[in-house]
């Protein structure tokens, strides 16, 4: 069974708590707060006015640049205000305001469960479908997904990886999303296929997961190109770079996209969007978030509106456990401690994780014995050890020499570390710097030769 | 019930936790480590008991408990930090340091031994995790330098009738092997003692190096446990049996020297717990493939034209000091080789 070449742990994966709990869907909130930042790129800019009414499924507010996303409501009812919020990592951004009444949904959108399998579209008419409804990487990076199908000129497309890997201990929803979804996301990838013009898909699936594959499997015996590959169980599986490497072998060179090697990578979550945006004309409004935790009641997969305060999802979950230390945005690996839950869901949350208070403190440092483990984990196969270091004597230069921008910020160095070390806050930490270095240099260097023209 | 919950939630909020991912860990901590490699070295400390008789624990027991006593004086008094002693480094030290002795050795040789150990050796850099060298072989060599007549006096294997502190001494395998590769002497390879002996440990040596089949047990369950890897054992051996093939004395078979090589001495000691150490070994496996096989060609030239019968601990040390060059190795990188 295939996985990726360099690296990885295995942390224990915690999922019987929410596994193959069915989706349920979250009540409406009375008033939702949608975030005009749930993506990458440049913020959307909002196009309803105070005192507006609005549909479900209404767009709010237009993308602000290539690399942006559209926003829709998710909820009917009048626009309150548009202010700033403050979202679930504590980041101040724009945001509409609105005062839900009823749930009249704008017209032309499907909300019927049968499965629509024939698509007639042009492979622009479908991108552009895409990109209408808003659609971002449901998968944790939120990048904007039209943008991805639009290889740059020179490059092509040569095969469509499908992220079901979930390695991300502890959440469930791509899991039950494939269980319960799994002919629809079928139908999105061939959506997506067409789109992009080539013939060949991948569906990478964990082998902690046998009836997803077995569902996968059975769903794709009839479907030409479309393979389903289970994998190895090994974190960051899920990292996009590590899950092209164990799908067909190609390793993205630094600082390089996927489509570098021909590959585009999409989550089984986003591929679920994609389907619903292309066949039943709906926008991305809502996704499946896992609440789960040791201690939590009735821990499941809660499909939710975006713009729902998060304490309704909790609630919904039997509330918060008496003996909660810490809230996580996502998984226990790179998912984000939050400060309150008081915040709307939106396209960012995949899931909420209550650790208990005495599972969440960090161990006191002891010194580096040297052991090697962090580099032997690392996946992008750098040296956590030496960057930790460097970043706290702030050698800046050794630091981009031993390419501290290819760390994907996935935890195993500080994972495994037997001395405890904060290895991966202080490489975080260069990498931010070294990062504005690099920008400041090109930037610069940009300058310069403007100037001489 | 959503708005008393809402309300507890309001007040449990003011005692979140927050931190920086990941929120999770493997579990692994030095200790930890330690530990296992103090249990893997138990079988070879049995052995040595009925080799040696309580000699052999007498020595071990002075050994760790003043290696760990200098530890906590010299962190408490000198460094002024917070004692370091619960992490059991100290005490592996003071273990394999006893491993490297004669089992008979005075008890205020082994004391100097392990106070030099663990002062010279290891807090003068700064404790756990700084020393370039290591500390065990570090207070070996002292002691091999300044007491060089107590230091190679070995008692015999006579079982729990060798009395610590009078015992019957003898020639070590080594020392026999030696004298037939240097001096061309082959009328003494019929004094080598059974290869039978050689392996399970009954023979003359320091006390915990003797016995070839329980440190091999030991060093498979580290490698299988994932506290040490394979590449500088097998670096270290391959080399050793590869220069052996090569060098046979006359009169002596291939195959038996090699086996002689690879069980006499400090070899599988040396090959799975010292040379092994994480402080002053390399970190990615190419860089401990190099420092394995230099290792096992250090031994090897000063078994065979050096002074000594023996050069593990050397071979160990002078490795250790390429160790921060060996660093420069850097592991493969991601993407660096792409497949087309």
């Amino acid at each position: 069974m295939r996985t990726f070449k360099i690296g990885g742990v295995h942390p224990h994966d915690n999922k019987i708590y929410s596994a193959h709990q069915s989706i349920t869907e979250c009540p409406l909130p009375q008033k939702a707060i949608i975030p005009l930042v749930q993506h990458i790129g440049a913020p959307a800019q909002a196009i309803v006015e105070k005192g507006q009414k609005v549909k479900v499924g209404e767009l709010i507010a237009k993308a602000g640049g290539f690399v942006s996303a559209n926003v829709h409501s998710p909820v009917s009812g009048t626009v309150n205000k548009i202010d700033t919020t403050i979202d679930a990592w504590g980041m101040k951004m724009p945001a509409v305001f609105i005062d839900v009444e009823g749930d009249e949904w704008m017209e032309g959108i499907d909300r019927s469960a049968d499965v629509i399998h024939e698509c007639t579209l042009e492979p622009k008419e479908i991108v552009d479908k895409i990109a209408a409804a808003g659609i971002v990487g449901l998968g944790g990076a939120c990048f904007p997904t039209q943008v991805k199908l639009l290889p740059p000129p020179g490059k092509t497309a040569e095969v469509l990886i499908v992220n079901g890997v979930e390695c991300e201990p502890y959440l469930t929803c791509d899991h039950q999303l494939i269980l319960e979804h799994g002919e629809e996301i079928v139908v999105g990838i061939q959506i997506l296929m067409k789109a992009l013009g080539i013939n060949r898909a991948i569906i990478g699936i964990e082998n902690n997961k046998p009836d997803a594959i077995a569902r996968m499997k059975e769903l794709t015996a009839k479907v030409l190109g479309v393979e389903v590959m289970p994998l190895r169980l090994k974190y960051p599986q899920g990292g996009e770079k590590q899950l092209i490497d164990a799908c067909i072998g190609r390793q993205v060179p630094s600082g390089a996209l996927p489509i570098e090697v021909g590959a585009v990578v999409d989550n089984v979550a986003t591929i679920y969007a994609v389907y619903e945006a292309v066949q039943k004309n709906m926008p991305l409004i809502s996704r499946v978030m896992t609440v789960t935790g040791k201690h939590v009641a009735k821990p499941g997969n809660y499909k939710v509106r975006f713009g729902t305060p998060l304490t309704e999802v909790v609630a919904m979950a039997g509330g918060v456990p008496e003996d909660t230390g810490k809230i996580i945005g996502g998984g226990p690996m790179m998912g984000r401690a939050m400060n309150n839950i008081d915040m709307p869901a939106n396209k960012r949350v995949s899931g909420l994780l209550f650790l208990p208070e005495d599972e969440c403190r960090r161990v006191e440092p002891e010194n580096c014995i040297r052991c090697g483990k962090c580099v032997a984990a690392c996946p992008m196969g750098l040296e956590p050890y030496l960057l930790s270091r460097q970043a706290e004597l702030k050698m800046w230069d050794e630091m981009e020499q031993h390419n501290v921008m290819d760390c994907i910020e996935c935890g195993c160095c500080l994972f495994t570390c037997p001395s405890h070390r904060p290895l991966l806050d202080y490489v975080r930490m260069g990498k931010a710097t070294v990062g504005g270095i690099i920008r400041n240099r090109q930037a610069a260097a940009k300058a310069a030769a403007e100037a001489k023209k | 019930m959503k708005l008393i919950e809402q309300k507890k939630f309001e007040t449990d909020m003011k005692n979140l936790i927050v931190s920086p991912a990941p929120h999770a860990h493997s579990g692994d901590s030095v200790r930890k480590n330690m530990l296992l490699v103090i249990a893997c070295l138990l079988p070879a400390l049995a052995v040595s008991l009925i080799a040696f008789g309580w000699g052999a624990l007498i020595t071990t027991a002075i050994s760790i408990v003043a290696c760990v006593a200098t530890e906590w004086l010299i962190a408490k008094f000198v460094l002024k930090q917070r004692p370091t002693i619960c992490d059991c480094s100290a005490v592996l030290t003071g273990l394999l340091l006893a491993f490297n002795l004669p089992s008979a050795l005075p008890w205020w040789i082994v004391v100097i031994g392990a106070v030099v150990a663990i002062a010279v050796g290891k807090m003068t850099f700064g404790g756990l995790g700084q020393n370039p060298f290591n500390p065990a072989l570090v207070g070996r060599v002292f002691l091999l330098i300044s007491f060089p007549v107590q230091m190679t006096t070995w008692p015999r294997p006579l079982g729990f009738e060798t009395s610590y502190v009078d015992a019957a001494t003898g020639a070590t395998p080594l020392a026999t092997l030696k004298q037939i590769v240097k001096g061309g002497d082959t009328g003494l390879i019929d004094q080598l003692p059974d290869l039978w002996d050689s392996f399970t440990g009954m023979i003359g040596g320091s006390l915990g190096e003797v016995s070839a089949i329980a440190l091999l047990i030991g060093g498979i369950v580290l490698i299988a446990c994932r506290v040490i890897t394979w590449h500088i054992p097998v670096s270290i051996l391959g080399t050793v049996a590869l220069f052996a093939a090569c060098t046979a004395p006359a009169g002596m078979c291939c195959g038996e020297y090699v086996a002689y090589s690879l069980l006499a001495g400090g070899m599988m000691l040396g090959a799975f717990f010292m040379a092994t150490d994480y402080v002053t070994s390399p970190m990615t496996g190419w860089a401990k493939i190099i420092f394995g096989i230099g290792i096992g060609l250090i031994v090897m030239v000063i078994r065979t034209w050096g002074a000594y019968p023996e050069g593990m601990s050397f071979a160990i040390l002078i490795m250790n000091a390429t160790v921060p060059l060996l660093n420069k190795i850097r592991p493969r990188r991601f993407g660096e080789v792409v497949k087309k």
